[in-house]
């Protein structure tokens, strides 16, 4: 809302304020400034000048020579290209150093060799346009037809220089998308009076109901229908106030009729839309629900398809206009326009909005309407619009005002208590204070009942109270205290364990990202995912920005590998990420998806599939998840079959990882290997092992042997590693995998496994024979599974 | 006798000062001191001395022996000294050469941050609780006192899973089903994602984050909720931080406003930072409408709350200084390793 400090003053006097100060106060009392200007101040040193005789230049066709009187002792000689200038047409004069709008600056200089001492300005070289001054030409020199003096500063001549402050009004207070609005918020906080005259009309012919009636069929969509008419239009310009101040809240001036529609809507805060009566079929005005199909063009000549939830304003036989958003195109102001209908009503605020939002045109009016309308400002503003034909003798007011009022007009009453505004607030305010606030507000206090006035329909509760009163008492200055209560505060288990797997992942060189939950369902094709995989079945948004962003991720793996191929596309020559990234997994017979974490881990450059096992061993120990054992998972399609595992703790599935397929990474642009790993953090959290006592240092000493056996190449170590220490037992301390070799002296289809063997007694020195009788026991279990000593 | 042992001593003094390395010093040694060695030789003539002689020859000859090996130890320590003086000269290194960094990970700005709001607000007594993304119309919006056509839920725009579920607008509805879920005394935030459809550009994301903070309890009043954010401001910008409380409007707070803090870069004065305000708006807060605490089963007659909420990539953004909201999304390492 853009407010003209000129017009403000028709009802409150703060011109004794400055600007700065007046911003801040309001903004402090709950009307919030983001910006104010005073119109032309980007103008210096024009003024108002009298061309005393135009001569031709002597070097030039196209050139006049103007010596122009600036008010000084000597006239000026200004140079212009301009054709419509003539002996004694008042002019504005750009002097030397003077500025524009648009950072221009004017200095003398010579034009063909003559000298020319500043220049004559066109309206948009003010920074004016046409609209607002309907007797000047867009191309020429603006021709003054103001009451001015020659020597006067030109913003002072056009009227160029109000302040205009733009405020930023809550969805709570339509009332405020008005001067008169802001007018009483101002008056309070400035604690100054405030008038508001009643708009009344001298004198009135005919009777509208010779020409019209008006007929509601859907009141709980129309509260309030409110039909004036004024006959004998003439239509034209706008007088020069008026369009200034239309100017300075940003609204530009078309016609006398029009402008004063918008004067009203701006005044009032009540849009008002004027219908040539000529187009009203039957002279019958029928507020009624749209039919469904029904189509209307509206004033921006788009044809529009209605449904039966929209309401429209209707003639007997047509649709003329969307109520409370657009008109229809024969509803506008023509110039044979002779006899118009001033419409002042009150719609539904969410029929608006519904309407407005299906049709896609958010109108000024609709953006008020929605926000639900005092259906009792329908009258004053339309009598306001007609006072306003009266005065600028646009034509003659017709008689009789029709008003189809079903609004509710009960009073709303709300409990008024001092001492719990007090409480609640935490101030000591008194009761007299209190209500003289209430009163400015317009609200009528009744003991212990506050009733508050009708265009003021936020204030519903006592809470509503409590705030006007806060508001006005000085948000500053109501002391800070600080909650007095005992708080239990502390991380839950879950988010420390969240902590520490940061923690982890992160000393092992991991970079957190954050990607966007939501994907396109073609990356499910990018990571190869078959066309039944349970994992196509998504959360889908009914209304993405568009199909990237379209469905909720299943899987945390293509958002990761879509960071990766940026990074690898930006040259960087190594990544590897993390994100504990959440998926979004639709809970059959449940309205809410379940929400899962997975700590997906990404990564490329000097890495390799046991790098990425290595930090994943690390994570499951340190997070106190033991026992992992990793099965080779051949048929996981993003990854590469013969370099993928699952990790399974006790016998569950908790996650995987491995090396990305080739064509996943083909898909994504990477031509390097990519690794990558999926866990589910709740599934580790569950099988995280209590936290044991410490293990006291050894007493005694190690035996330590190596290990070398010949298998099948496809035997895993892993069954080599389990064997041995079954077959070892319980002295067994660790064992080191040092080397796996295959080549020559190693048969085709065999490889050499290599292991180190730690063995240790708590309660004694092992003997030489104990270790030997063990590590001969490891060898015949090894044996048994086909693994034989390398001799 | 007597002058050989003397010269003997003297002879020593002089040959171990020269001594050069440890090898010269341990022939020496065996010279002196061995089997063979010069002090031995005159020892072993001692049988021929008299009675009165021999003692004192004896004396003099330990005092000698004593005297060598003194010297030789010394000399020993001298010369290994000077070996160590020597190696570690040529062991000098330019220390200006680059250190060799053990890769850390690095944490994204926007947990950063985050954590050092967690921090600021479990040091002032608040849990941190969690809630859904994917939410119910109700909780986002209904319970909220923003029933379905409401104005207020059009500068939200919001993702519909359907009519009755949503991608969350705001951090808010963790607000209610905390309450649902929790008896007074409540002092919980509630960080998370939410989603808005706005197009991404260097201000907008649909994505972004969000931060929301809850207190119930009996007398809870605004200046408490005053007081409370006047902390979290000066734990967060400095104890110099001036604040303001602006009059705003939110349909589930009563009354609502907004927190400015005074200009970091200007002072108040104005400046491009705050768009020539002079204040930078940090959050929006409020009293926890009177119906809300209803609408949860709490009895507004005998408790009162208060609620706050604030975007996290804006306080990360004016940290940093960084310009850009994409960069958070892209990942790119060589943004990610400045944090």
């Amino acid at each position: 809302m853009d407010l003209s400090m000129r017009w403000l003053s028709d009802y409150i006097d703060v011109s004794d304020i400055g600007m700065h100060d007046f911003c801040e106060a309001m903004t402090m009392s709950g009307s919030k400034v983001e910006s104010w200007h005073q119109e032309g101040s980007e103008i210096h040193n024009v003024v108002v000048g009298k061309v005393l005789s135009v001569t031709p230049h002597p070097d030039s066709d196209h050139l006049v020579i103007c010596q122009v009187d600036c008010g000084e002792k000597e006239p000026l000689q200004i140079v212009t290209g301009a054709q419509n200038v003539n002996a004694g047409d008042l002019v504005p004069v750009a002097k030397h150093d003077s500025d524009l709008p648009g950072g221009k600056h004017i200095k003398k200089g010579k034009l063909r060799g003559v000298e020319s001492n500043g220049m004559l300005c066109s309206l948009s070289e003010l920074g004016v346009s046409v609209h607002d001054f309907p007797y000047a030409i867009e191309d020429g020199i603006f021709i003054l037809q103001e009451d001015c003096k020659i020597g006067q500063d030109i913003q002072s001549a056009i009227g160029l220089n109000d302040n205009c402050v733009e405020f930023e009004i809550t969805s709570n207070r339509p009332d405020c998308l008005s001067i008169i609005g802001l007018a009483r918020e101002a008056a309070i906080t400035f604690n100054r009076p405030f008038k508001l005259p009643e708009p009344k009309v001298s004198k009135t012919v005919d009777d509208i109901h010779n020409y019209l009636s008006v007929q509601v069929e859907a009141p709980e969509l129309c509260p309030r229908y409110v039909a004036r008419m004024v006959k004998n239009i003439k239509v034209e310009p706008s007088p020069r106030w008026l369009r200034e101040r239309l100017r300075a809240c940003g609204v530009r001036p078309i016609n006398n009729i029009v402008d004063i529609t918008n004067y009203v809507m701006l005044e009032y805060g009540q849009p008002m839309h004027a219908f040539d009566h000529k187009y009203v079929e039957g002279g019958k005005i029928i507020v009624r629900n749209a039919k469904d199909g029904e189509q209307i063009m509206t004033l921006d000549g788009v044809t529009r398809t209605l449904s039966a939830d929209m309401l429209v304003i209707a003639d007997e036989k047509k649709p003329s206009a969307v109520a409370g958003v657009m008109g229809g195109e024969y509803s506008g102001i023509m110039d044979d326009t002779n006899m118009i209908i001033f419409e002042s009503a009150c719609f539904s605020g969410p029929s608006v909005r519904i309407t407005a939002k299906k049709l896609g045109m958010r109108t000024e009016a609709s953006g008020r309407f929605e926000k639900q309308l005092d259906p009792a400002t329908c009258i004053p503003a339309v009598e306001r619009a007609c006072q306003l034909v009266e005065m600028l003798g646009a034509g003659e007011i017709v008689d009789g005002i029709i008003d189809v009022d079903h609004s509710d007009k009960t009073p709303r009453h709300i409990p008024f208590s001092p001492e719990w505004i007090n409480s609640f607030i935490g101030i000591d305010a008194s009761r007299e204070q209190m209500i003289k606030t209430l009163e400015a507000l317009e609200c009528h206090v009744e003991g212990d009942i506050v009733i508050p006035p009708s265009f003021r329909s936020d204030l519903e509760h006592k809470a509503d109270i409590a705030e006007e009163i806060a508001r006005f008492y000085g948000y500053d200055k109501i002391p800070s205290s600080s909650v007095r209560s005992i708080s239990d505060a502390r991380y839950t288990p879950e988010q420390k364990f969240e902590q520490l797997v940061h923690q982890v992942l992160r000393a092992q060189g991991l970079y957190e990202v954050s990607t966007y939950s939501f994907i396109s369902p073609k990356y499910y094709d990018k990571i190869r995912l078959p066309a039944d995989h349970p994992n196509r079945v998504c959360v889908t948004i009914s209304n993405p920005l568009g199909e990237d962003t379209s469905v909720m991720r299943t899987t945390s793996l293509p958002s990761m590998m879509e960071v990766l191929s940026r990074n690898y596309n930006n040259r960087n020559k190594e990544a590897a990420l993390y994100e504990l990234a959440t998926i979004y997994l639709p809970n059959s017979g449940e309205a809410l998806p379940e929400e899962k974490q997975y700590i997906t881990i990404g990564m490329y450059g000097d890495y390799n599939f046991f790098a990425l096992k290595g930090i994943i061993e690390t994570l499951l120990n340190k997070t106190r998840v033991l026992n992992a054992e990793y099965v080779s998972c051949k048929h996981n399609p993003s990854f590469h079959p013969g370099r993928c595992a699952a990790i399974m703790v006790n016998g569950e599935n908790i996650g995987g990882f491995g090396e990305v397929h080739p064509i996943v990474c083909e898909n994504y642009g990477i031509e390097t290997r990519v690794y990558a790993a999926m866990i589910d953090m709740k599934a580790m959290y569950r099988l995280i092992a209590p936290e044991t006592g410490y293990c006291p240092l050894p007493k005694f000493p190690a035996s330590t042997r190596d290990l070398a056996v010949i298998c099948d190449d496809t035997k895993p170590v892993a069954d080599l590693e389990k064997t041995i220490s079954e077959g070892i037992g319980n002295v067994l301390e660790n064992i080191t995998l040092f080397d796996v070799y295959q080549g020559e002296q190693i048969a085709q289809g065999k490889k050499s496994v290599a292991f180190s063997i730690t063995m240790r007694s708590a309660d004694r020195t092992l003997t030489d024979e104990e270790a030997d009788a063990a590590m001969k026991r490891a060898l015949k279990a090894l044996a048994k599974i086909g693994a034989e000593i390398r001799s | 006798m007597l002058n050989a042992l003397q010269k003997i001593k003297e002879q020593a003094a002089q040959t171990l000062a020269n001594a050069q390395d440890s090898k010269a010093l341990d022939e020496l040694r065996v010279k002196y001191l061995g089997k063979k060695g010069e002090l031995t030789t005159i020892l072993k003539q001692m049988g021929s001395l008299s009675a009165e002689e021999r003692p004192k020859v004896g004396q003099l000859a330990n005092e000698v022996r004593a005297s060598i090996e003194s010297l030789i130890a010394e000399k020993n320590a001298a010369l290994k000294a000077a070996m160590l003086d020597k190696r570690l000269e040529l062991e000098t290194i330019d220390v200006t050469m680059p250190g060799k960094a053990a890769p850390l990970g690095h944490a994204h700005p926007l947990s950063k941050v985050l954590e050092e709001l967690k921090e600021i607000f479990m040091g002032m007594g608040f849990s941190v609780v969690e809630g859904p993304e994917v939410e119910l119309d109700y909780y986002n919006f209904e319970a909220l006192n923003i029933p379905k056509n409401h104005p207020a839920r059009d500068t939200q725009d919001t993702f519909y899973i359907n009519d009755n579920v949503l991608l969350r607008t705001q951090t808010s509805p963790v607000q209610i089903r905390a309450m649902e879920k929790q008896k007074p005394p409540i002092r919980i935030i509630s960080p998370g994602r939410v989603y808005r459809s706005d197009a991404v550009d260097a201000t907008h994301s649909p994505l972004f984050h969000q931060i929301e903070g809850l207190v119930v309890d009996k007398g809870v009043t605004m200046g408490d909720l005053k007081g409370t954010l006047e902390q979290f401001v000066k734990r967060l910008y400095g104890d110099h931080s001036v604040v303001r409380f602006r009059p705003h409007h939110f349909p589930f707070t009563e009354p609502s406003a907004e927190l400015d803090v005074q200009c970091f870069s200007c002072g108040g004065k104005g400046c491009r930072l705050c768009k020539g305000e002079g204040w930078i708006e940090i959050l929006g807060c409020g009293m926890v409408h009177p119906k809300v605490l209803s609408i949860c089963g709490i009895d507004p007659e005998i408790y009162s709350g208060f609620a706050f909420g604030m975007g996290l990539e804006r306080i990360v953004m004016r940290r940093y200084n960084i310009d850009d909201m994409r960069l958070f999304f892209e990942n790119d390492v060589r943004f990610l390793n400045q944090f």
